[in-house]
């Protein structure tokens, strides 16, 4: 097909030595097969002032698309729309990424260990360099390109380039145009580019195994340890995968020679506008748990209703469901999702196959959707809807008042919801928008007062509001919290809800990070 | 000769000793699937029939599948000894479990003869002793049947009489489903014979008096029998006159009648049972005073032989007092009858201290309507095909009847109040404005099992499977994504390419399309230009009226997956503009309809799709265009150098090239909007509008609907431009291929091909027919397949695809949607309507090749 690229120069003379270093006689075309197709290392320029080496990767179609027979429109695809055709159309031959990485460390295996037969002293010796790659996938943008090679002693260049010359509106693509300069060990710069193409494109082409930490470690030694962004570079690279990341972050610190002060890790990527909720937010803030707060205030306003069997309505990833196992008192646990892929994820976090079964009967995960009447949820004490009202479209939300206060009808009904007003207080987020990409609204204290009287006046509850996290003076705690208990329920004694433990400012709103993220794609309509 | 009666649906028990030939009577009598043995289930769950101690394990599987057989209405015959009363009560109970009556055959042989046969059997292994315990136990049962819950108990003596006996299957009474009608089912009389009298003759009937001008009889000319619901009597004014009326219909066979409770009640008064003289029956006690005692006895008779409830019309039709549940339907018990004379109640009760009554009805799924009364209302309104017609007559309301199966409402007015209603009729002080349809109160009750699981849909054009894992998929989608499923009555099914070209250099070619067709016997097709937009299906109404069926609101745009298209005001503003052109066009008047459900494409695809458009196109380009030079710059750097490169060049620039056409390709689908500004409208088919699917309805008709709506508004609307091709023409193809070429190759996306005929047209053997197949243009592909797809290395790998899944799909798809519109037009019930569409959103997570 089409190849990515990437050319190595160095005026070190003879400049033609970079082909002893390289292994690669500059008088000849090489050629390799690789996974993806096939490599060529071809020199443009070979003096004794000036050799420059070109790596190009023609990949073959189908071994990336995966094979030919191989397809799917979203099976098991939450989102509508996804855009499945991207298999097929797509940068990867055009754009420097892992691809290109795995080819670089098959043909330059030996010169990314330093290694030379014939020119050994200069293997190790920093020579004046330039790497260039002309179309490289940046998420970050040239930003980051430079926050990531230039502790490395690289001058960085990156320049953008423009989505479409005719529609110069759309601006620049997520491509630079990168050049880097410096006098370095060559086996060094390859790593260097080895390790940070992939986390730069940030799109792995292939499965990462837990053997890739060491990978990292080996093209890591000696510069990744040190570096600042050794946080970010480390999750990426693991294509955040957390368990693997944090191990090879505590593998990183051991290596680590000197103390640096506890959370340095935590590097606020400048993300482009992706899963990650505190994009923007300042990388010293100190994240408060917001979700934890909730997820006490909410599990307080249980105790106090007395409930024992209790439904965990969208319960996500199951945080709220890890609480209420640990609880004895909650004989009956239900937690419902909407999403298949996220029950899943929450049965592995409760590692339900583990349980003993006495404690595994205690908890059921079920598909339910709050837009429909659901049988199974009829006679339980307690319905917790956490977070969930916000991701209906308005014109949804009778339904959800008719499946759950009209059909399902708990004794008490728990809703959270966020208080809009308070969004105000996080400097991280632009006026206007959301707390989260799929929050289709979000209400300020009177709308959801009226919302919920409407509601327990429609379905003969009596509600209770109150917030969750510090009570601002004018715009209120973050949290709204909604109690509503059944009138004919017997009981006469509404709970009072639980006043919110008290919090040094400023919250963030840590969304209970969605688990599997709401992809909320750009819709296909072909 | 003695002839057994046993009700068509029923457990009939077999009571009789070892050896007595039970089961050489249950083999003689029943078929073999209607049997279930002990001995078999002993054997099936310990190897052994005659071991005794897996007896409770069997019997527990004999009961389960006896339950399975009883709730699909499958005549069920137990051979056990049955000897024990524990094991008769176990039959009895999962008969009255499935309202079916149970029946006992006791075979009465001398316990001699029956140790001769035991005796003789390898496999029996007890003594004579227990074969006289079993002898007196049979004895003493025989005279318990009755006690125990046997409805009929048929005992036979001898060898002689049960070798003689005969089996004669007899109809439960409210089985009168060869009863086809036309029905005129009337509501709640309640003693209002004027207004009854008046109801008839609008419904055209003709009314027979006495010598004292007493309604005693009536008779409709084209032969219509009348169904009351019940409630005759009490609180009107005249209860005798009614039933004397009724009576004379039912003894006349113009009239079918099922009891209300308060027939039930004056029933067990005029047997002098102690009940409470309230709500109305004291009235009628006074005015049956006047009359003759022959007369009130009559009435006693009369309401004493009248059924539960009546399953007319082979099933299609249930008519009970107060409305009966499906499992319910065509049964016989205490608690059927009970459902039928007083519904269900949830145990509270309201302000008013009337029972608070469990809305059934919201939760029925039967494929029979069921018409009742018993709950006033201040209009009948359809909930899941029940209606409940009881308006209130004596109350002031109105007496109403449902003609059958017109699905018509004939009411007329009650002179006065007779009686103040406890609860007043029109419950809340706006319902006298106009009361609000179940539609409107957003208590349209879809059920997660209409769509979820496993499920089998037999949906008229076809039968299909929606596997559990698509539909789990498509739930997420439903509930999260898409416009309330009241206002989502369709979705357009995907649509297949033509087949793979035979012309050298393309992927897709008009050729092709034309020979589907042409080999599926069609002879007329429509090509329509392939709009480059996007898929919107526009339900538009003339005004808020159209939330009388689908809810609040006035309109829907929404995607080919049921989202909303742009959302909020963007939306309106287009609805607007869309009922404006329909109603300058006089669509309304003439579709007869205060809604249109519109297939359309809206363009450019960039009003939608710009983030994919420049995220995933034209961010592909934007790589190559920045790699692809460096390459050929480097390229002739060696090539300078006399390297050997020259091939690798060679190839290195075509791909350029091929980048270039494909960038050309997706700006195509580029065209600057703001709001609505710059954006378009395309329709090519006018799917529905009140009470009519157009489905049936050729193309040249939906495309000259289309071309109206761009006259009123040649701003919004675009035309589709099309060619009609007679198959048989070589002259016509040739002339829709040079046009089909003239078009792709101006940049556009091509044709879709479609049978002229219409959307359902079918082939010669009566199958459905593709609607259409799209016949894409070769650079159009590019932004599909890949920039190089038509390099001819890579074409032809891509010509072995394979179309069976994706026609297969469309197939469904299609007639999933057009059952769709069926069921909108015959006012089905919103969860048949909206399994349905669910299930074309589950095909939806069918694994196909995406680029088909």
């Amino acid at each position: 097909m089409v190849a990515v690229l990437i050319t190595v120069t160095t005026t070190h003379q003879p400049a033609t030595d970079l082909g002893y270093l390289l292994v690669k006689h500059p008088d000849r075309v090489h050629s390799f097969t690789v996974p993806t197709g096939t490599a060529y290392v071809v020199y443009p320029e070979a003096s004794a002032e000036r050799c420059t080496a070109a790596l190009l990767l023609d990949t073959d179609p189908l071994a990336l698309s995966g094979g030919r027979g191989r397809s799917g429109r979203g099976t098991g695809s939450t989102t509508p729309d996804d855009f499945t055709l991207g298999q097929y159309v797509n940068d990867r031959p055009y754009a420097a990424s892992s691809l290109l990485s795995s080819a670089l460390s098959i043909v330059f295996r030996s010169a990314l260990r330093g290694a030379s037969k014939d020119r050994p002293e200069l293997a190790a010796t920093p020579i004046p360099l330039e790497l260039r790659v002309p179309a490289l996938r940046c998420r970050g943008g040239a930003d980051l390109a430079i926050r990531l090679f230039a502790p490395m002693g690289w001058t960085v260049t990156a320049t953008g380039i423009p989505l479409d010359p005719e529609h110069p509106s759309w601006g620049d693509s997520r491509y630079v145009d990168l050049t880097l300069t410096g006098t370095l060990r060559l086996a060094d710069a390859l790593n260097h580019v080895y390790v940070l193409l992939p986390v730069l494109d940030d799109a792995k082409h292939y499965w990462v195994a837990p053997d890739e930490i060491d990978k990292l470690l080996r093209a890591g030694a000696g510069w990744l340890a040190e570096h600042p962004e050794r946080g970010l570079i480390t999750r990426r690279y693991l294509a955040h995968r957390r368990a693997l990341a944090g191990t090879a972050l505590t593998r990183l610190a051991e290596l680590r020679l000197a103390d640096e002060p506890a959370g340095a890790d935590s590097v606020v990527e400048a993300t482009d506008g992706g899963a990650d909720e505190d994009a923007g937010l300042p990388a010293t803030v100190v994240r408060q748990p917001l979700a934890a707060l909730r997820r006490a205030a909410v599990l307080e306003a249980l105790r106090s209703c007395g409930a024992t069997r209790v439904l965990d309505l969208g319960c996500g990833g199951g945080a709220l469901l890890t609480d209420l196992v640990r609880d004895r008192r909650y004989t009956e646990i239900v937690g419902t999702d909407v999403s298949s892929r996220t029950l899943d994820l929450a049965q592995r976090r409760l590692r339900l196959d583990r349980l003993p079964t006495r404690q595994r009967d205690r908890i059921k995960l079920w598909q339910s959707a709050l837009t429909y009447r659901d049988d199974r949820l009829r006679g339980f004490d307690a319905a917790v809807l956490m977070e969930v009202v916000e991701h209906l479209d308005p014109p949804r939300l009778p339904a959800l008042e008719a499946a759950v206060f009209g059909h399902a009808r708990p004794e008490t009904v728990i809703v959270t919801t966020p208080n809009v007003e308070y969004n105000v207080r996080y400097p991280g987020l632009p006026a206007g928008t959301f707390r989260h990409r799929d929050h289709r609204f979000e209400w300020t204290r009177a709308e959801f007062a009226d919302w919920t009287a409407a509601v327990a006046a429609g379905h003969d509850y009596t509600v209770a509001i109150s917030g969750v996290g510090d009570e601002d003076p004018e715009v209120g705690a973050a949290t709204q919290l909604a109690v509503f208990t059944r009138s004919t329920a017997g009981a006469a004694a509404h709970p009072t809800a639980p006043p919110a433990p008290a919090e040094p400012a400023p919250a963030t709103p840590a969304e209970p990070a969605p688990a599997v993220a709401v992809a909320v794609a750009v819709e296909e309509e072909i | 000769m003695a002839t057994l009666d046993i009700p068509e649906l029923a457990l009939v028990a077999l009571v009789g000793i070892s050896g007595s030939g039970k089961s050489t009577f249950a083999r003689t009598h029943f078929g073999p699937t209607q049997v279930l043995s002990s001995d078999t289930f002993r054997g099936m769950v310990a190897d052994d029939e005659n071991d005794q101690s897996a007896s409770a394990d069997a019997f527990d599987v004999l009961h389960y599948v006896a339950g399975k057989r009883l709730r699909a209405g499958r005549l069920t015959v137990v051979d056990a000894t049955n000897l024990q009363q524990h094991a008769r009560a176990g039959l009895v109970t999962v008969a009255r479990e499935h309202d079916v009556l149970p029946v006992a055959i006791v075979l009465d042989v001398p316990e001699p003869q029956c140790w001769e046969r035991t005796r003789n059997r390898s496999d029996r292994t007890f003594g004579r002793p227990v074969l006289g315990r079993m002898q007196r136990d049979l004895r003493r049962s025989v005279g318990r049947l009755e006690r125990e819950g046997f409805r009929k108990v048929h005992v036979l003596r001898g060898v002689e009489e049960i070798e003689a006996a005969e089996i004669r299957y007899e109809k439960l009474y409210n089985d009168r489903r060869e009863l086809t009608g036309p029905f005129d089912i009337i509501g709640d009389v309640h003693g209002c014979r004027a207004e009854l009298e008046a109801l008839l003759l609008r419904l055209g009937w003709t009314l027979h008096r006495d010598e004292a001008g007493r309604p005693v009889n009536a008779i409709h000319p084209q032969g219509r029998t009348a169904v009351f619901v019940g409630d005759l009597v009490d609180r009107g004014p005249d209860s005798p006159g009614v039933l004397r009326l009724v009576m004379g219909m039912v003894a006349a066979g113009t009239a079918l009648c099922v009891p209300g409770n308060h027939e039930q009640k004056l029933l067990r008064k005029l047997r002098g049972r102690n009940v409470t003289v309230s709500h109305g029956l004291a009235e009628t006690l006074t005015q049956l005073d006047a009359e003759e005692p022959d007369f009130v006895a009559e009435i006693a008779a009369f309401v004493d032989g009248l059924v539960s409830h009546y399953v007319l019309d082979g099933g299609r039709l249930v008519v009970a007092h107060a409305g009966l549940k499906a499992e319910y339907q065509g049964r016989a018990s205490g608690r059927v009858r009970a459902f039928a004379l007083f519904g269900e109640t949830t145990g509270e009760t309201d302000e008013y201290g009337l029972p608070v009554r469990y809305p059934w009805a919201r939760d029925y799924r039967g494929s029979a309507m069921v018409v009742y009364g018993h709950t006033p209302t201040p209009a009948p309104e359809w909930i899941n095909n029940t209606i409940c017609i009881d308006t209130g007559c004596v109350f002031g309301g109105t007496l109403t009847a449902l003609r059958y199966p017109d699905r018509e409402l004939v009411s007329v007015p009650a002179a006065k109040e007779y009686y103040p209603p406890v609860r007043p009729l029109l419950a809340e002080p706006d319902r006298a404005a106009g009361s609000p349809s179940a539609a409107e109160r957003g208590d349209f009750g879809l059920d997660l099992r209409d769509v979820t699981g496993r499920r089998h849909i037999d949906y008229g054009y076809g039968t299909l499977t929606v596997p559990a894992e698509n539909a789990a998929a498509a739930l997420e989608v439903m509930s999260r994504f898409a416009v309330d499923p009241r206002w989502l009555p369709w979705l357009p099914p995907t649509m297949a390419p033509c087949s793979t070209a035979t012309v050298e250099g393309f992927l897709e070619h008009p050729a092709q399309a034309f020979e589907d067709y042409r080999s599926a016997g069609v002879d007329r097709v429509v090509c329509e230009e392939k709009h480059m937009g996007s898929r919107a299906v526009v339900l538009v109404c003339r005004d808020g009226t159209g939330a009388r069926r689908f809810g609040p609101g006035d309109g829907v745009v929404y995607t080919r997956t049921g989202r909303p298209f742009f959302g909020g005001e963007q939306d309106r503003a287009l609805l607007d503009r869309v009922r404006a052109a329909a109603t300058a066009s006089g669509l309304w008047a003439e579709l007869d309809s205060d809604w249109l459900l519109l297939d359309c494409e809206l363009l450019p695809w960039s009003a939608k799709a710009g983030g994919l458009i420049r995220e995933q196109y034209a961010a592909v380009g934007a790589a190559g265009r920045a790699a692809l030079p460096a390459v050929l710059e480097l390229l002739d750097r060696a090539d300078g150098r006399a390297l050997p490169v020259g091939e690798l060049r060679h190839r290195m620039a075509r791909r350029h090239a091929d980048l270039v056409r494909y960038t050309e390709a997706y700006r195509g689908y580029v065209r600057p909007t703001d709001g609505l500004d710059g954006v378009t409208l395309a329709p090519f088919a006018v799917l529905a509008s009140e009470g009519a699917t157009h489905a049936a309805r050729d193309h040249g008709w939906h495309l000259a609907l289309a071309d109206r709506l761009r006259a009123a508004d040649p701003e919004l609307f675009t035309p589709t431009r099309r060619r009609v091709v007679d198959l048989a023409d070589a002259g016509a193809t040739a002339e829709a291929t040079d046009w089909w070429l003239e078009l792709t190759g101006s940049g556009g996306e091509g044709m879709v091909v479609k049978p002229y005929a219409g959307l359902a047209a079918r082939d010669a053997r009566g199958r459905l027919l593709q609607p259409g197949v799209k016949c894409r243009g070769r650079e159009y592909l590019r932004i599909i397949y890949g920039p190089e797809y038509a390099e001819p290395d890579q074409l032809a790998v891509l010509r072995d695809r394979s179309l069976g899944r994706k026609r297969g799909l469309a197939l469904r798809e299609h007639g999933l949607g057009l059952a769709a519109l069926d069921r909108l037009a015959e006012g089905a019930p919103l969860w048949r309507r909206h399994e349905l569409v669910f299930a074309i959103l589950a095909n939806e997570s069918e694994p196909v090749d995406p680029r088909l």
